[in-house]
């Protein structure tokens, strides 16, 4: 400190003239005249234009590549066959994310609960589930009748009253949907406690002293409040399963990627048939993604004090205040003293 | 004595090793206002939760207006009562959090309304005009659709008075309810306990205000070490302790 010249604090009142030569203190008394310089990015500025050219690249590679065959991805992406296998795509998502949550809550459940009988079951249940790659698990089930060629229903090994075949029963479908739930259903198990124990222990204990039956602490105070840390995850399960159900293609059903590949082992059109495919997954994410954030928003309601605007509000508040400025800007054509002038 | 709300008779309770409770006897008559005090760790929370049974006694037992509170007593057994009968006999029990516990997810009506409906099957509208009513009681009657975080702390803890009070409990117990609130948001809260101590409810108050217990308490209860170590009026227990721990405690308190 003492080594570096400081005239400024040694200078006799009114003797330093501000302004004067370069790198002079600015004026103390107008602080007002001090003008800000933002830093200079260059690095940042190399760095996005080297970024653009290459989106560029690829964008006019997309374009112009004829190996795309964009013609012939128009002519099947909203095909008959290819509408027909997406609708199979979804509900196969459907109905593995319905019932794979169903169970997985039960399994949750099961492994919070106090009888150690149902901890074990369950822990297990997750962890053969998690074990098994999901294409092994489905092979298993279409040959499940090689497994156990009749089910039946009776005493618990005792006698059967009723049985029958069990590749009638569940035919294809059914065993792409119980292998994709019961996969599902480990990995959801352990999202929804995930959840539930990230509830704060105050809120079972506030129920449990005002004698709220059991179930309804669960349903109305618990999941609700668990549901926040629940959904980003169980977003993921799902969009990843939307995808995953891809797998299915190795039973033979007429779901999406399945139908795309029959396609092109006919007409060897490989590549804007995988572009089908493609287009039509992001397509479904992309609804799924939207559908994730305003049912996230529904169980945020009381965590904020004021919740954030939706981008669609966020988006008319934008237009308001952009015709808010052309009004403005327009105001002076329209200018309101000249009228007494005229008269 | 008959009109005895509140017997607890010869206490113990443990956390594993630790000894928190070592034989603790009570009797809060109907009516009337105890207030509970003593240091930390000297028991007097965990004696409030046995009350309700959140937590579960070693041995000993506390009655309700003449009911057992968790057991069911045939003979010489005490059998251990299922979750389901121990939830119905909280519904005549309130409780108040030091840390609030509102349902976050729920407007403050919801809050109110919530219990009355699922524990005691009253119909929604009848719980809500009950809600109001209390809301307006406490001060907050335009509050009946806020989130409780939206609430100052002084607010919420309101708020949740107004929720125990919803049940039309016989007892209300109070776990610090003034704890972890800013001081200048201490006295409304005070304020609406000291309202309802002058309507005759019976209350149990665990708390660290001295002045509250002297001008509001019918009896004041020392604890220390998981015993009570001396009861009577305020005046007595607060400005001529008998015992040595009494007194020690006031100095450094008052």
């Amino acid at each position: 400190m003492s080594t570096l010249p400081s005239t400024t604090d040694t200078a006799p009142p009114g003797a330093a003239t501000p302004g004067t030569g370069p790198g002079a203190p600015p004026a103390p008394d107008d602080p007002a005249s001090l003008k800000v310089v933002p830093a200079r990015h260059y690095a940042r500025w190399v760095a996005a234009v080297a970024v653009i050219v290459l989106v560029a690249q690829f964008a006019h590679g997309l374009a112009t590549n004829p190996v795309w065959e964009w013609g012939v991805f128009g002519d099947y992406v909203l095909s008959e066959t290819i509408v027909q296998a997406v609708w199979v795509t979804l509900q196969l998502t459907a109905y593995a994310t319905v019932l794979g949550f169903l169970l997985g809550t039960v399994l949750a459940f099961m492994r919070l609960s106090r009888s150690p009988v149902l901890q074990t079951v369950a822990w297990t249940y997750i962890w053969i589930f998690r074990s098994i790659p999901m294409i092994v698990q489905l092979v298993f089930w279409f040959n499940l009748s090689a497994l156990y060629e009749e089910l039946g229903f009776g005493i618990p090994f005792g006698p059967v009253f009723w049985s029958v075949d069990s590749n009638s029963v569940i035919g294809t479908m059914g065993a792409a949907i119980i292998g994709l739930t019961l996969h599902q259903a480990a990995y959801a198990a352990e999202i929804v406690r995930g959840g539930v124990i990230a509830v704060d222990h105050g809120q079972l204990e506030a129920a449990a002293a005002q004698g709220i039956p059991r179930l309804r602490q669960i349903r109305r105070i618990v999941l609700p409040q668990a549901m926040r840390a629940i959904l980003p995850t169980a977003g993921n399960e799902i969009i990843g399963l939307l995808k995953g159900t891809s797998v299915v293609y190795v039973m033979s059903i007429g779901e999406l990627f399945y139908q795309v590949q029959v396609i092109y082992g006919r007409n060897g059109r490989v590549i804007p048939l995988l572009l089908v495919a493609t287009a039509w997954y992001v397509v479904l994410t992309s609804l799924l993604s939207v559908a994730q954030y305003y049912v996230e928003r529904r169980y945020a309601r009381g965590a904020n004090r004021t919740p954030p605007p939706t981008p669609i509000q966020r988006a008319r508040r934008f237009l308001r205040t952009l015709r808010a400025a052309a009004a403005q800007r327009n105001q002076p054509v329209i200018p309101l003293k000249p009228l007494g002038d005229s008269r | 004595m008959s009109d005895v709300m509140v017997d607890v008779h010869g206490v113990h309770k443990s956390f594993g090793p630790l000894e928190v409770l070592r034989g603790v006897d009570l009797k809060v008559r109907a009516g009337e206002v105890t207030v509970i005090l003593g240091p930390s760790g000297s028991g007097k929370s965990t004696l409030l939760r046995t009350i309700n049974h959140l937590e579960k006694v070693n041995s000993g037992w506390i009655s309700i207006d003449g009911e057992l509170i968790g057991y069911r007593r045939s003979g010489s057994k005490l059998h251990e009562l299922k979750e389901k009968d121990v939830l119905k006999q909280r519904t005549h029990i309130g409780f108040v959090f030091q840390n609030f516990n509102l349902f976050p997810h729920l407007t403050v009506l919801d809050n109110l309304v919530e219990a009355p409906v699922s524990a005691l099957r009253r119909p929604r509208k009848a719980a809500e005009e009950t809600a109001r009513r209390l809301l307006d009681r406490v001060g907050l009657a335009d509050k009946a659709d806020a989130y409780p975080r939206q609430l100052s702390g002084g607010q919420q803890q309101r708020v949740a008075i107004a929720r125990a009070l919803a049940l039309e409990p016989k007892v209300l117990l109070f776990d610090e309810p003034t704890s972890a609130l800013d001081p200048e948001l201490v006295g409304e809260v005070l304020d609406v306990i000291k309202d309802l101590a002058g309507t005759g409810t019976t209350m149990i108050v665990v708390t660290h205000e001295i002045g509250f217990a002297r001008e509001v308490a019918d009896t004041v209860v020392f604890m220390d070490g998981g015993v009570v170590v001396e009861q009577g009026p305020p005046a007595a227990v607060l400005d001529d302790p008998r015992h040595e721990r009494t007194r020690a405690f006031l100095s450094k308190v008052l």
